[in-house]
C-alpha cells in the first residue's frame, strides 16, 4: 500500500531540508502545523498562569505570589490566550490546513504572503513575551490595556501594547489571503453554495479580521504615542478622554469575539454531519446566520460600557442590537440538533467533542443574554460571572472546538490515529473540571464577587475552592488528551485517509496529503454533505 | 436575591429571573433533545440515515419565536434599569471620590468619611469623582455600579431601603491593591443618621476650631484615604508608615538618584504635591497622585502635627 502513495508534505524534500525547509515552508499544511506549535506553546503558557491563579485564590489572603505579580498574571495571561491563542486560533490552524484542500485547491492564493503571517505572529508573540523581561516589570493592566491606568502605570506597557499591534497585521493578512483564496481558488464545479461550512465560517471571518483589526492597530499606537510623546487621546490630565479608547478598543475587541467564534462553529458545522451521515441542516440558514453574526457583531461593543457613565441613547441600542446578535447563535444550535434528526449517529471523539462544545456554548450564549441586559448587567458587570461568561464562550466555545478539530483531523494532518476509548476518558475528565472550574464563578458573580481581584472577603471562599479544585481535574484531563494525541499510532490506508467517512474533499485524499493535495484538481458535481 | 435593600432590587432581580428561566427552559428542552436523538437515532438502531436538506418553516420559526422573547428580555432589563437614570429632584447629594485605593464621602455640610453613611429610605445620588484611574463604585445588595471617571462627574442614585451594613467595592480594575479598595454603605434610621451627624460636625468643628491640632490632622488622614496606602502602625504598604516617620532620616530617588534627606515640613509638603520627585527608596514611582487639590497647606501643617504625635 505504502509504495502507491507519493511523499507526503511531512517527508517532502525541498531545497532545504530539515528545520530549515519548515521555516522556508510556503506550503499551506506545514505553515497550517507551524502556527499549531507556537500556538500550542502559548496556550500552555496561559494555561499554566491560569492554575497558579487559581492556586492563589484557594483562599483569602496571600498563598503564593504577592499583589504586583498576581496582577501580571492575569495580564500575560490574558494577552496570551487572547491574542496568541483563540484570535487566530482554529483559523490560523485548522483554516491554514483545510481550507485550500476543502476548496480543492492546491495552496492559498498568496503563499508567502501566508508564511509572513506566520513570521509576524511569531515576532508580535516574542515582543509581548519580552515585555514581561524589560523595562520596569511586566505589564499589569489587563489585557485591555484601559487608559488612563495603561498611561500611569509604570510597568512595561509600551512594549506589550506594540507586540499586540504586529499580531494584528498577521491577523489582516491571513483574512486577506483566505478571503482571495475562495473568491479565486475555488475548483471547477465548487460554486459559492458548494463550500464547507466550514469554509464559509472562515470567509465571515476574514471580513472582520481585515475591517476590524486597523482600528485596534490605530488604538494601540494612539496609546503608544500618549505614553512616549504625552499627546493627550485619552488622559483628561492632558484634554484626552478615557471613554474614547474604551469605545476604540471594543469596536475591534467585540468583533474580535466573532474571529475566535465563527471558524469553532464552521468546525463543529463539519463533525455534525459526518457523524450523522446526514447534510448539514438548513445549510443556507447557517451560511446568512454566519455572514449576521459578522455584520451585526460591528454594532454591539457599547455593551462592554454600560456602566462606564455612556449615554442613555447608547446604552439601549447596545442592549438591543446586543440581544439581535444572539439570533444567528440560536440558529445554529437549532440547526446543529436538527442535523441530528433521523441520522445514523456514529458516536466517536470528535463527535462527543462537538456535542460538549454545544454544552458549554449554550451555557455561555445564555448567560450572554444576562449580561446584554441592562438591569441585570449593572449588578455583575466586571464581577465574575463576566469572567465565567467568557470563558464559556471563548475556552469553552474556540478552545473546545479547537481540540474537537484537532480529534477530528488528526489522522489526517498526520497520517495517525489515537487510543479513542482514552481520548473519551480525557474528554470526560476535561469536561468536567472545566465545568466545575468556570460554574462556581457564575454564583461568585452573581454574589458581587469582582473581578480582577487578587484578595477577597470570606464569604467568597468556598466558590474559590471548588473553582480551584476543578482547575486541577481539567489540567489533569488536558494532559491525558494531549499526551494520547502524540502516542497516536502511525496507520495507512483507510483508517487514517477517511476513518470517519467524511464527505468533504479532504476525506478524498490520502493521509497525510502530498504536496500539492490533488495530483489532479477535482471537479465538484453536489454539494458539501451528499452521503450515499 | 430581593432582599428589598435597595429600590432597584426587586425589578433587578426580576430580569434576572425571566432571562435566568427562559434561559433554564431552552437549554434543558434543547439539551433533552439532543441526548433523545444521540440514543433514538444512534445508527445501531437506525443506520440507514434520511438525507434531510432542511425546512424553512422551522428556519422561520426557531428565528421568529427566540426573537420575540430575547425582544422581551431586552424590554424587562432595559425597564428595570430605566429608574436608575432618573433621580428625584429632592434627593440628597454626596459627593463620592475615588483615588488609588481608598474612597471618601462629602455630605452636603462638608463633612468627610471614608464609610458612606446615609439615612434609610432617603434618595441619595452620589456625583461620582475619580482623581487618577477609571475606579468603579458597586454595591453589590442594591445591584448598582457606576464607573469613576477621571474628567467627567457620573452619577447614581438609590434608596436604602433597609437598616444594616451593606459591602462596597471597587469593581473596574485601577492596579496593585485594587481589591483592598473596599468600605462599607451604613443604613441608618433617620434619627441615628441625625445624631451620627451631629456628633461627627461637632468633632469635625471641635477639632477645627479648638486647640488639638493633632487630632484635626489624624481626621484629615483618614477622611482623604492615606491609611489605605500609609500604615500608621510601622506595616509596609504601598507607601512607607507614617509610624516615626518625621525628622526621620531616608533615603530616597531623586531623578534616578539616591540621596538622603530629613523627613521635615518640607519635604512632606512636597511629597504630596509631587509624590514622585523624591521616592522613598524600596518603594515604586506613580504610585500616588497629587493631592494639589485637596489639601491645602494649612491643612498639611495639621497632618505634619499629627505625624510628630506617632513616634
Amino acid at each position: 500500500m505504502e509504495n502507491n502513495h507519493l511523499p507526503n508534505y511531512l517527508e517532502y524534500r525541498g531545497k532545504r531540508t530539515g528545520l530549515l525547509g519548515w521555516l522556508t515552508t510556503t506550503d499551506h499544511k506545514r505553515i497550517g502545523l507551524l502556527y499549531f506549535y507556537s500556538m500550542m506553546t502559548f496556550f500552555l503558557t496561559g494555561a499554566v498562569l491560569g492554575i497558579l491563579m487559581r492556586l492563589e485564590l484557594i483562599a483569602p489572603g496571600r498563598q503564593l505570589v504577592d499583589a504586583q505579580t498576581y496582577n501580571a498574571f492575569f495580564t500575560l495571561h490574558g494577552l496570551a490566550m487572547i491574542f496568541l491563542f483563540v484570535i487566530p486560533g482554529v483559523g490560523a490552524v485548522f483554516g491554514n490546513f483545510m481550507l485550500p484542500i476543502m476548496l480543492g485547491a492546491k495552496d492559498v492564493a498568496f503563499p508567502k504572503v501566508n508564511l509572513l503571517s506566520w513570521y509576524l505572529y511569531v515576532l508580535g508573540a516574542i515582543i509581548v513575551l519580552t515585555s514581561q523581561f524589560m523595562g520596569d516589570g511586566p505589564p499589569d493592566t489587563g489585557w485591555t490595556f484601559y487608559a488612563p491606568y495603561s498611561l500611569k502605570t509604570q510597568t512595561n506597557v509600551v512594549a506589550a501594547v506594540f507586540g499586540a499591534f504586529v499580531l494584528g497585521f498577521s491577523s489582516i493578512l491571513t483574512g486577506l489571503n483566505f478571503i482571495t483564496t475562495m473568491h479565486r481558488m475555488r475548483a471547477p464545479g465548487m460554486g459559492w453554495k458548494r463550500m464547507p461550512m466550514f469554509a464559509w465560517t472562515l470567509y465571515a471571518t476574514g471580513w472582520i479580521q481585515l475591517l476590524a483589526t486597523p482600528i485596534v492597530g490605530i488604538t494601540l499606537l494612539m496609546l503608544a504615542a500618549e505614553r512616549l510623546l504625552g499627546i493627550g487621546f485619552f488622559d483628561p490630565a492632558i484634554g484626552g478622554d478615557p471613554i474614547l479608547f474604551q469605545h476604540l478598543f471594543w469596536t475591534y475587541s467585540h468583533p474580535a469575539v466573532y474571529i475566535m467564534i465563527l471558524p469553532a462553529m464552521g468546525v463543529i458545522s463539519e463533525i455534525i454531519p459526518t457523524f450523522s451521515r446526514k447534510p448539514l441542516f438548513g445549510y443556507t440558514a447557517l451560511i446568512v446566520s454566519s455572514m449576521a453574526i459578522a455584520f451585526v457583531g460591528y454594532f454591539v461593543w457599547g455593551h462592554h460600557m454600560f456602566t462606564s457613565g455612556m449615554s442613555e441613547g447608547a446604552r439601549w441600542v447596545f442592549s438591543f442590537l446586543s440581544f439581535i446578535v444572539a439570533i444567528p447563535s440560536a440558529i445554529k444550535v437549532f440547526n446543529w440538533t436538527a442535523t441530528l434528526y433521523k441520522g445514523a449517529i456514529n458516536l466517536q471523539t470528535p463527535f462527543w467533542w462537538a456535542m460538549a462544545f454545544i454544552f458549554v456554548f449554550m451555557i455561555g450564549g445564555f448567560s450572554g443574554l444576562v449580561v446584554g441586559s441592562l438591569a441585570t448587567d449593572i449588578h455583575v458587570h466586571d464581577t465574575y460571572f463576566v469572567v465565567a461568561h467568557f470563558h464559556y464562550i471563548v475556552f469553552g466555545g474556540t478552545g473546545f472546538a479547537f481540540f474537537a478539530a484537532m480529534h477530528y483531523w488528526w489522522p489526517k494532518i498526520y497520517g495517525r490515529m489515537y487510543n479513542t476509548k482514552i481520548a473519551n476518558i480525557g474528554l470526560l475528565i476535561f469536561f468536567t473540571g472545566f465545568n466545575m472550574l468556570y460554574f462556581p464563578m457564575f454564583i461568585l458573580g452573581l454574589m458581587g464577587m469582582p473581578r480582577r481581584y487578587y484578595d477577597y472577603l470570606p464569604q467568597f471562599q468556598d466558590g474559590n475552592v471548588i473553582s480551584t479544585i476543578g482547575s486541577w481535574i481539567m489540567i489533569s484531563g488536558l494532559i491525558i488528551i494531549i499526551t494520547n494525541l502524540i502516542r497516536a499510532k502511525k496507520q495507512t490506508g483507510k483508517i487514517v485517509d477517511n476513518p470517519w467517512n467524511g464527505p468533504t474533499l479532504e476525506w478524498s485524499i490520502q493521509s497525510p496529503p502530498t504536496l500539492e493535495n490533488f495530483e489532479e484538481l477535482p471537479v465538484v458535481t453536489h454539494g458539501p454533505y451528499e452521503f450515499k | 436575591m430581593y432582599s428589598g435593600a435597595s429600590n432597584l432590587v426587586t425589578t433587578t432581580d426580576n430580569a434576572f429571573f425571566l432571562i435566568i428561566g427562559i434561559s433554564v427552559i431552552f437549554f434543558v428542552g434543547i439539551l433533552a433533545t439532543i441526548i433523545w436523538f444521540i440514543i433514538r437515532y444512534n445508527k445501531s438502531k437506525h443506520p440507514v440515515a434520511e438525507q434531510i436538506h432542511g425546512s424553512n418553516t422551522l428556519e422561520i420559526a426557531w428565528t421568529i419565536i427566540p426573537l420575540i422573547l430575547v425582544l422581551v428580555m431586552f424590554f424587562y432589563g432595559w425597564s428595570g434599569y430605566s429608574p436608575v437614570r432618573n433621580a428625584p429632584k429632592d434627593a440628597m447629594r454626596i459627593e463620592a471620590t475615588a483615588r488609588m485605593w481608598s474612597w471618601s464621602f462629602e455630605y452636603p455640610n462638608g463633612i468627610k468619611t471614608d464609610t458612606l453613611y446615609i439615612p434609610v429610605d432617603k434618595p441619595v445620588v452620589l456625583d461620582l469623582i475619580s482623581v487618577d484611574v477609571i475606579h468603579s463604585l458597586y454595591i453589590p445588595a442594591f445591584r448598582i455600579k457606576e464607573d469613576m471617571v477621571p474628567g467627567r462627574t457620573n452619577r447614581m442614585w438609590f434608596i436604602g431601603q433597609k437598616p444594616g451594613n451593606y459591602e462596597l467595592f471597587c469593581a473596574e480594575y485601577c492596579g496593585l491593591s485594587h481589591s483592598y479598595m473596599f468600605t462599607e454603605v451604613k443604613v441608618l434610621e433617620q434619627d441615628k443618621y441625625d445624631a451620627w451627624l451631629a456628633q461627627r460636625s461637632d468633632t469635625a468643628a471641635t477639632a477645627a476650631a479648638t486647640a488639638d491640632p493633632a487630632v484635626a490632622g489624624r481626621r484629615l488622614i483618614e477622611s482623604n484615604g492615606c491609611l489605605a496606602c500609609h500604615s500608621s502602625d510601622g506595616t509596609k504598604l504601598v507607601g512607607p508608615s507614617f509610624k516615626g516617620i518625621y525628622d526621620h532620616k531616608q533615603a530616597v530617588v531623586t531623578n534616578g538618584q539616591t540621596r538622603e534627606i530629613t523627613v521635615n515640613d518640607e519635604y512632606i509638603i512636597r511629597s504630596i504635591y509631587e509624590p514622585d520627585a523624591d521616592v522613598v527608596e524600596g518603594f515604586r514611582k506613580g504610585q500616588m497622585v497629587t493631592y494639589k487639590n485637596q489639601l491645602s497647606e494649612d491643612d498639611i501643617k495639621l497632618i505634619i502635627e499629627y505625624l510628630k504625635t506617632i513616634k
